[in-house]
């Protein structure tokens, strides 16, 4: 994975979420998808489906279970691009 | 946060939804008198929350069976059938489904969630993948988490979002299991099965249809979506359900692959659970023998079905893309959905409220499901009540 893909990644999953977010809130690697966005599941799994398509991937919905922050959501979306 | 103060989290969220007293899921329902009437609280209601399709739960068939399965068997078997062996009615329905759909063989488990979890769990497992369509129903989901293997979702019955997840798989497509439901059991909607086949056997996966919606409902004899479209010989495992056209409990599952045979040694949801009781597989034989014979029954269904679908569209209301006994009507908020739900009741008319996140999209629903007992009268009656609600509810 290089540190540009990482980036890319985080950059495009802040844009996103700030455009779903209900809240103010200021989104960075660190922030919890659940506890701190409020962003209903249906929403979180069509962001997923687009973000797919940005890197054509398809995530595993099982892997997910492990994701709480962006941070580790661009980890898994990176190496799911890598192993591709 | 405790274990219990989860729950009681949980339980705050369903109470925000529903208003104290609202019991709109597991409704008591103190009497049933007919496969179509039944009392809930002071009311005699009209049943349209219940997947009795073919309307058989009364059939004087079915019922001599049990009685008399009842009588020459007991009440139950007391284990699983690996431990305490399998009963002549459990082989002989095997043999019966295997024959319906002319498979090689069958294998009949105590649920129709069982069933989808001991087939998937049995038939895939870690390195493997599971592509599931978005609207797959839980016991298809929890099937695929039981397994291991990576679970990929296409978009609801969208065929190019599904070659695309087919294409980034790569030669993993070989150890791929596809599953899609003849009819899906939210909007009422059916898979696009030949063009299913079609990339299946284009990446050269194993296909698996679950027929728990439309067994009895589609085809000449009622072997499902299978045979209305004539694809018997392209789908690779068959599953579906006791519980809805066939008015008992229990499932199975069917295939010409030889293998199949090989889940009973390796499927725990099958291995581990007491095996059907004699009085259930004797009613859900007699059912099976009726629905093979019903195509009576499909027709009455399918005009019932039509004449609730076609006014609950002429009167405005948005629904899934075709008609079928699953009839939904789709409401952009809860709050609508419950007000429309507690009116019916309040008409003597009982149908299923969905709430999200169980209704696809994050809309609600008020789900109506008919069968082949129901009235022209009834389904009339049903009609000029969600005119009204219409008009009172959505329009003021």
């Amino acid at each position: 994975m290089t540190d540009n893909s990482y980036n890319e990644i985080i950059e495009l999953l802040c844009d996103r979420l700030s455009s779903l977010a209900d809240s103010e809130v200021s989104i960075t690697a660190e922030t919890n998808l659940i506890s701190e966005l409020s962003i209903d599941s249906v929403k979180l799994l069509n962001l997923i489906m687009e973000i797919e398509d940005a890197f054509d991937i398809s995530i595993p919905i099982n892997a997910l279970a492990d994701v709480q922050t962006v941070h580790e959501l661009a980890s898994l979306i990176s190496k799911i691009k890598s192993a591709s | 946060m405790n274990l219990l103060e989860k729950l009681d989290a949980a339980a705050a969220a369903r109470k925000a939804m529903l208003p104290e007293g609202v019991g709109a899921f597991g409704i008591p329902i103190e009497e049933v008198y007919t496969a179509t009437e039944a009392r809930i609280g002071n009311r005699r209601v009209l049943l349209l929350g219940t997947n009795n399709y073919l309307g058989l739960t009364f059939s004087p068939e079915c019922i001599q069976a049990a009685h008399k399965a009842l009588d020459e068997e007991g009440t139950g078997t007391t284990g699983s059938r690996m431990a305490n062996g399998s009963y002549h009615g459990h082989r002989a329905l095997e043999r019966e489904f295997a024959d319906f759909y002319g498979c090689g063989s069958g294998i009949v488990f105590t649920t129709g969630y069982q069933a989808n979890l001991g087939t998937i769990s049995g038939l895939v497992g870690r390195g493997d993948t599971v592509l599931i369509d978005g609207d797959s129903h839980a016991s298809i989901f929890d099937g695929c988490i039981l397994s291991g293997a990576e679970i990929i979702r296409f978009k609801h019955n969208d065929m190019a979002d599904m070659e695309k997840r087919l294409r980034r798989l790569g030669d993993r497509t070989e150890t791929t299991l596809i599953i899609v439901e003849g009819i899906y059991s939210m909007l009422g909607d059916q898979a696009p099965l030949a063009d299913i086949v079609e990339l299946k056997n284009k990446y050269r996966c194993t296909l698996l249809l679950d027929e728990a919606h439309s067994l009895g409902v589609l085809g000449e004899t009622g072997q499902g979506l299978v045979e209305k479209t004539g694809l018997q010989k392209e789908v690779d495992f068959i599953t579906g359900t006791f519980s809805k056209s066939l008015c008992s409990i229990g499932g199975f599952c069917v295939s010409n692959h030889p293998q199949l045979d090989q889940l009973r040694y390796v499927s725990h949801p099958y291995i581990f659970t007491a095996s059907p009781s004699p009085a259930t597989i004797a009613s859900t034989r007699a059912a099976l023998q009726l629905l093979r014979e019903g195509s009576h029954l499909r027709k009455q269904l399918w005009e019932n079905c039509t004449q609730l679908y076609n006014r609950l569209a002429e009167i405005g209301y948005q629904l899934g893309p075709e008609p079928g006994p699953v009839i939904a009507a789709i409401l952009d908020s809860p709050k609508q959905a419950l007000q429309i739900w507690q009116r019916l009741l309040e008409k003597n008319i009982y149908v299923n409220l969905i709430l999200p996140p169980a209704a696809p999209d994050g809309k609600s629903l008020v789900r109506c499901s008919v069968n082949a007992a129901h009235t022209t009268e009834q389904m009339t009656y049903v009609g000029d009540s969600f005119a009204k609600l219409y008009h009172e509810v959505l329009q003021s």
